[in-house]
């Protein structure tokens, strides 16, 4: 028996009082840990994307909606640019490096995209089985795709037209599976790769219906009086400064779209930090409730007790011995109430992550303690050590003598 | 022993008391008896260290308690002095065992044979793991003796052990009290207004 078990066997005489005040404080630290991990690991997923990427170039229409399509394959694309444009853009001297993507398609929901090789190299693709494709219709899976969707290697897929698995599908295009890639933590593993070479032909195929019988190598020769479109292209400049004044130019002198990824995500999160704020505001006004339920409580089962402090007194243990006791009995409590907020904020995590990847194929799941945790671990602290002060600081000063004359 | 002198003692001017000195040597048992409202609980917490007098002198085991500070109290109390209480009380989350667990840490100790044997004594050990308020009455007295004696002090204070009981259970916890500080070697001081304990004692000072 110590004083630390004392106070524990204290906890658990009042089962109701105590419950109502851990529970409040387990919502307050629950909710602002939840708010944290999310918007964290949001960041982190959306800045992981984003490496490599100083500016996006496509189709006149919302900045952000170009973003949000062409870097984290979560919208529709804005529309096609052509290629010819896009070649002169990326042949100016203050571009460093360009990726052409191409949409058209999607299998089952998951995106087909045609891009350059470079953009496997972009998110440090790795081919786990299989072999980089070298044909048109040749494509590589990313690693949620084949889990999800048991694909294996050398398997057909019939692709539908458009980005949505309602899409009207075309006999023609049939991918055959060349290569599987291994989990990247990005977005290319929700994503279906093929050459360029291969939406264009599907969609030449497509709109010549009546034609059938053409062939592949007369198409490749219509390529020469270019009319080919690609969706958007990623451009990473040779020096930092360029991003203050291409973009502009580019909105201003062509009928092209210049996004710049940094910023349209910013300003992303300042639209969604407003509720976010609100909602932290109020879990911070829970976690005060929940200091002041615990103060009570307190307060309620010193005077309860008072009889039973006044006996371990004159057991003999010092004034000192009994306020830590008090001290002790909430901080059990806060503690207690931060580690299963902790948990409660790691399963709405989990439950939030299933979520979005139903429906929107992103994944967040990396549960380490945020430095902000440690905290709230310093807040909760705090709120045990503040709730008890008053409490312990009575029971200090309690006159031991007077409490057993009117016994 | 015990020596007290002139001992004065005043609650905020109003309640006035002025106690005959008290001469006790080793090995003998006192009974302290008086009416209502001549300050028997008041002296009983002077000599136990939970008041201090205004005045006069109180020397315990050659110790002189007006001249310790509060902690010293403490810690002189834990060591030296149990009391039993005309109300028992207990730590109420606790058992009977960890109630006297408890006890013993206070006093920096830690023995669970002897907790058994003064259980066993007092014949109560099968209560050992009941809580404190499934005990009857009467369990609950020597649950409280038990609790006063547990540290092995040289010295039980008690007060009106005995007001609520009828005769044939007065004479029983008198006989218990005196038979536990002689089992374990302790002096025993009862104060109360029960005049059916005189018989028991051979030394009574009267307030």
């Amino acid at each position: 028996m110590n004083i630390f078990k004392l106070s524990i066997k204290n906890i658990f005489n009042k089962p109701l009082s105590s419950s109502i005040s851990l529970a409040l404080l387990v919502l307050g630290v629950g909710i602002i840990s939840l708010l944290l991990q999310l918007n964290t690991l949001i960041k982190d997923q959306m800045d992981n994307n984003l490496r490599g990427i100083d500016m996006v170039v496509g189709a006149k229409g919302s900045p952000l909606q170009l973003i949000l399509s062409s870097v984290y394959h979560i919208d529709s694309p804005t529309g096609n640019i052509s290629l010819a444009e896009a070649e002169t853009i990326s042949n100016n001297r203050m571009v460093g490096s360009s990726i052409k993507i191409l949409y058209g398609d999607n299998y089952k929901g998951f995106r087909i995209v045609g891009a350059e090789k470079k953009f496997i190299e972009l998110y440090k693709g790795v081919i786990k089985e299989g072999k980089d494709w070298d044909n048109p219709y040749e494509v590589l899976v990313g690693s949620k795709v084949y889990e999800k969707l048991k694909i294996n290697l050398g398997d057909e897929l019939i692709s539908s037209h458009g980005l949505r698995e309602t899409g009207q599908s075309h006999d023609e295009g049939t991918f055959k599976v060349v290569g599987l890639l291994k989990p990247s933590n990005s977005v290319i593993d929700q994503l279906i790769i093929t050459s360029p070479q291969s939406v264009w032909d599907i969609h030449e195929t497509h709109d010549h219906d009546e034609h059938e019988n053409e062939n592949e190598h007369e198409h490749e020769n219509e390529h020469e009086h270019d009319n080919r479109e690609i969706t958007a292209m990623l451009i990473k400049f040779k020096s930092p400064m360029n991003i203050i004044q291409f973009p502009r130019q580019i909105n201003e002198n062509t009928n092209l779209q210049a996004a710049v990824p940094s910023y349209e995500i910013s300003r992303l999160f300042k639209l969604f930090g407003f509720g976010i704020e609100t909602l932290s505001y109020l879990a911070y006004l829970i976690i005060i409730v929940s200091g002041f339920s615990l103060f009570i409580n307190l307060f309620n089962s010193m005077r309860e007790r008072k009889y039973e402090m006044a006996l371990i007194r004159t057991l003999g243990a010092s004034r000192f011995q009994l306020s830590t006791m008090i001290i002790f009995e909430s901080l059990v409590l806060t503690i207690s109430g931060f580690i299963l907020g902790l948990l409660f904020s790691r399963f709405g995590v989990m439950f939030v992550s299933s979520l979005m990847e139903e429906s929107i194929n992103y994944n967040l799941n990396s549960l380490k303690i945020l430095n902000e945790e440690y905290w709230l671990l310093g807040l909760s602290v705090l709120i045990g050590v503040v709730s008890s002060l008053i409490p312990a600081i009575q029971v200090y000063k309690m006159n031991i003598s007077k409490i057993l004359a009117d016994a | 022993m015990l020596k007290t002198k002139e001992v004065e003692f005043n609650y905020d001017n109003q309640m006035f008391f002025k106690f005959q000195n008290i001469d006790l040597n080793s090995n003998e048992n006192l009974l302290i008896i008086g009416e209502s409202g001549v300050g028997k609980t008041t002296l009983m917490h002077l000599l136990a260290g939970l008041l201090k007098s205004n005045s006069g002198s109180i020397k315990l085991f050659d110790k002189e308690l007006n001249q310790m500070s509060s902690y010293q109290l403490d810690s002189f109390r834990k060591n030296n002095i149990g009391i039993v209480f005309q109300r028992p009380h207990f730590v109420n989350s606790l058992t009977v065992k960890e109630n006297l667990q408890l006890a013993q840490y206070i006093a920096n100790k830690n023995d669970n044979t002897r907790i058994e044997s003064i259980l066993k004594n007092l014949n109560i050990f099968e209560k050992s793991n009941k809580k404190t308020n499934q005990l009857s009455q009467g369990e609950k007295q020597r649950v409280s003796i038990a609790l006063a004696i547990v540290n092995s002090p040289k010295l039980i204070l008690a007060d009106e052990p005995t007001s609520s009981l009828d005769d044939n259970n007065c004479s029983k916890v008198i006989k218990l009290l005196k038979k536990q500080a002689t089992d374990f070697g302790a002096q025993l001081i009862v104060i109360t207004h029960d005049s059916r304990l005189k018989k028991h004692f051979k030394k009574s000072i009267e307030l």
